[in-house]
């Protein structure tokens, strides 16, 4: 029973960067209406920028947690705005196929320079240690992941769907023209929530960094998993996105315990059974 | 008339000898590099071994001598299926005469397979599974640098010797994690240790953090690493921060690269032991190779035993071939001619190639430095016992190839 408890908790680290992960595609989808499939390396790109934060400009892990996510959505609203800005509008396959080439380019260049293996980044000291729960050994960097991975989610529901600004937004996407009408300049609008999408992203890559190695392929292993849980939860809703992430991460630590060699795969297998059963997710609605 | 007839006979006969003897001196030669080139194991393996071929080719001095040495690369990405359709390409279109690195078991026995069905060669340098010269051995492979038995042998029993002598695996869960833990099981029973449980985790987990909760609550002394690569390292790395190593249980990393320990950098690495045949700082041979090898690559990284393995097997090959004449392309003649031969180069040392097709050298046991006794940037192994080849890799009485004569 004890082991049950452990396995739980652990799930729901794991939920946690699930959950900031499809919040951010959430997010991107919901606003934009664009899949985003750049978002593992955009994930990727955060924790290398901790990294050189850390390597070459001595800038320490506290920092890097702002630094490197709004550096990385800055690149972020760049590539909105060269690129992704020109197929508003098109089929979704377009942006599916635009954001996937992205990905494999920014991986590629990653790993021409940096390498498979992966670059090491230690645990703030801050932040070392564990402690005893009785049940289990719990680092102190994971419980702080599950806290401020919370709280960031909370945060951002709340702007998108408490604000005016969210208001906003959700209007933009509804209906642009009339928005605009109203002067409010909605390009600019769809820029900034692409960065705050990325942004998300590049954040769990710092949170990730102490405890995966720093790899190029580290947003390659993790960005399918997401989707199921983005699709599991319904596609681009906000609050769907976190409660499936954290979700999902418990019945994957779960699967761990019981029978390891499905850990992979359960996650899909519920996929499809939700998609079989509720087409638009747990929390989706139909289009109109 | 029949003088005439036989007359016309020895004519074509000779003519037809003459072209055959014209083919035997056929001196070209193709080597396929078959890799993971994008992947976890991309760094102990691929491009490197791509440029540890180049380097033997250009040390064998053989293009000086009228040979025509060309070398293809290709990705395998880990996937069986995608190994064997690039092979048979390269064997039925490219004429490949070789392939070498093949990394990843699972890869490795499937082409092993073709290989034999197309007479070709492997050397295989990468791939860990003692299978290749066991139950699953061919007249066309040899399996040259390491193997999960040699692994087993060396660092299983040495750590069941210094205390160890109850273990928990956390196991890669494909061919090689299967025959790495196989061989290590049974050389702890062997050697009186006893096996508590074992967890098996697909290939290329991120988080292993549920693997080492089991781990801990199994109060096992020894925590068996059977996986590789970016596995074992995110292994390593959790493992500290879920204080395994400081709540008294031992690691043991059964297949580390150097590579591996270069990215977990020596504070978390420090104080692992394990086996390798090769590293870079053994003696003035290897230093020299290394040191031109690291020179050559895009992040000056010494060479793994892997593209150490790449080299040192070509050298022995082109050895070979020079002696035959010419490349005849076919595999298990030219397999034999190097089983027949012993091996002899700067990386390996001397050593022999077995009838089942183990290549024998001297197996190293090594501890990770501490940061404090590094002397500089890839300065990270402490030698602290040797195994020769006859003794590391299993004896021949306990084979049960076929290629085995008893």
């Amino acid at each position: 029973m004890q082991a049950l408890y452990a396995q739980l908790l652990v799930g729901l680290i794991n939920g946690s960067f699930y959950a900031l992960l499809s919040l951010g595609l959430a997010v991107i989808f919901g606003m934009l209406n664009i899949i985003n499939f750049a978002h593992g390396a955009v994930y990727m790109m955060g924790a290398f920028c901790a990294y050189f934060l850390l390597n070459v400009m001595g800038i320490g892990y506290w920092p890097a947690l702002i630094i490197a996510p709004i550096a990385v959505g800055i690149f972020g609203m760049i590539l909105e705005r060269t690129m992704l800005q020109w197929l508003s509008g098109l089929d979704h396959l377009y942006g599916l196929l635009l954001t996937f080439g992205l990905a494999l380019i920014i991986q590629g260049v990653f790993q021409n320079y940096f390498g498979s293996s992966g670059l090491p980044y230690a645990i703030p000291s801050e932040l070392q240690g564990g402690l005893n729960l009785g049940f289990m050994f719990l680092p102190i960097y994971r419980g702080w992941v599950v806290v401020f991975s919370l709280i960031v989610c909370i945060a951002t529901w709340y702007l998108i769907e408490k604000t005016r600004l969210g208001a906003n937004l959700r209007a933009a996407t509804e209906n642009p023209t009339l928005v605009r009408a109203f002067g409010i300049n909605v390009p600019r609008m769809i820029t900034l929530t692409y960065g705050l999408g990325v942004g998300l992203a590049a954040l769990a890559g710092v949170l990730s960094a102490p405890i995966n190695q720093v790899r190029p392929l580290m947003g390659a292993d993790l960005i399918i998993v997401v989707f199921a849980v983005v699709v599991i939860g319904g596609m681009g809703s906000i609050m769907g996105s976190i409660i499936t992430g954290f979700a999902l991460g418990v019945i994957e630590g779960l699967t761990k315990y019981f029978y390891p060699e499905a850990s992979n795969t359960v996650v899909f297998v519920l996929m499809v059974l939700v998609l079989l059963v509720k087409p638009t997710g747990l929390t989706g609605r139909a289009t109109t | 008339m029949t003088n005439r007839i036989s007359a016309l006979l020895l004519g074509t006969a000779l003519v037809f000898g003459a072209c055959s003897a014209v083919l035997a001196q056929d001196k070209t030669i193709k080597i396929g590099v078959l890799t993971d080139n994008s992947g976890l194991y991309s760094d102990l393996g691929g491009a490197g071994s791509t440029l540890a071929a180049q380097m033997a080719v250009e040390d064998s001095g053989l293009a000086a001598k009228g040979w025509k040495i060309d070398i293809v690369s290709a990705d395998h990405q880990n996937k069986p299926d995608i190994a064997v359709n690039t092979a048979r390409q390269w064997i039925d279109v490219d004429k490949v005469d070789i392939f070498m690195d093949v990394l990843n078991s699972g890869v490795a026995l499937a082409v092993n397979n073709l290989v034999k069905e197309k007479n070709a060669i492997m050397i295989n340098t990468g791939a860990a599974s003692s299978d290749l010269t066991n139950a699953q051995c061919s007249p066309n492979t040899i399996h040259w640098v390491y193997d999960t038995y040699m692994l087993a042998n060396s660092t299983g029993q040495a750590l069941v010797k210094a205390g160890g002598d109850s273990w928990y695996f956390l196991t890669a869960d494909y061919a090689f994690g299967h025959a790495l833990e196989r061989d290590t099981s049974a050389v702890v029973l062997k050697s009186g240790g006893k096996v508590i449980g074992t967890v098996r985790h697909p290939l290329n987990t991120a988080d292993f953090s549920s693997f080492l909760l089991q781990a801990q609550a199994s109060k096992a002394k020894i925590v068996g690493m059977a996986n590789a690569g970016g596995d074992t390292t995110n292994t390593i790395k959790q493992a500290s921060e879920f204080g395994i190593v400081a709540g008294g249980q031992k690691l043991a990393g059964l297949l580390l690269f150097i590579t591996d320990v270069h990215s977990l950098g020596l504070k978390v690495a420090q104080g692992l032991s394990f086996t390798e045949t090769f590293y870079w700082d053994l003696n003035d041979g290897t230093r020299a190779f290394s040191k031109r090898f690291s020179e050559r690559t895009k992040s000056k990284a010494m060479p793994s035993m892997v593209q150490a393995g790449v080299y040192s097997g070509l050298i022995h090959y082109f050895k070979a071939l020079e002696a035959m004449g010419g490349n005849s392309h076919d595999g298990i003649k030219i397999v034999e001619k190097m089983k027949s031969m012993p091996t002899d180069d700067p990386l390996f040392g001397k050593g022999s190639i077995r009838a089942d097709g183990r290549k024998l050298h001297p197996a190293y046991l090594f501890e990770v430095k501490k940061p404090s006794e590094s002397k500089g940037p890839w300065d990270y192994y402490k030698l602290i016992g040797t195994t020769p080849g006859e003794q590391a890799f299993r004896p021949l009485s306990e084979s049960v190839c076929a290629l085995v004569k008893k």
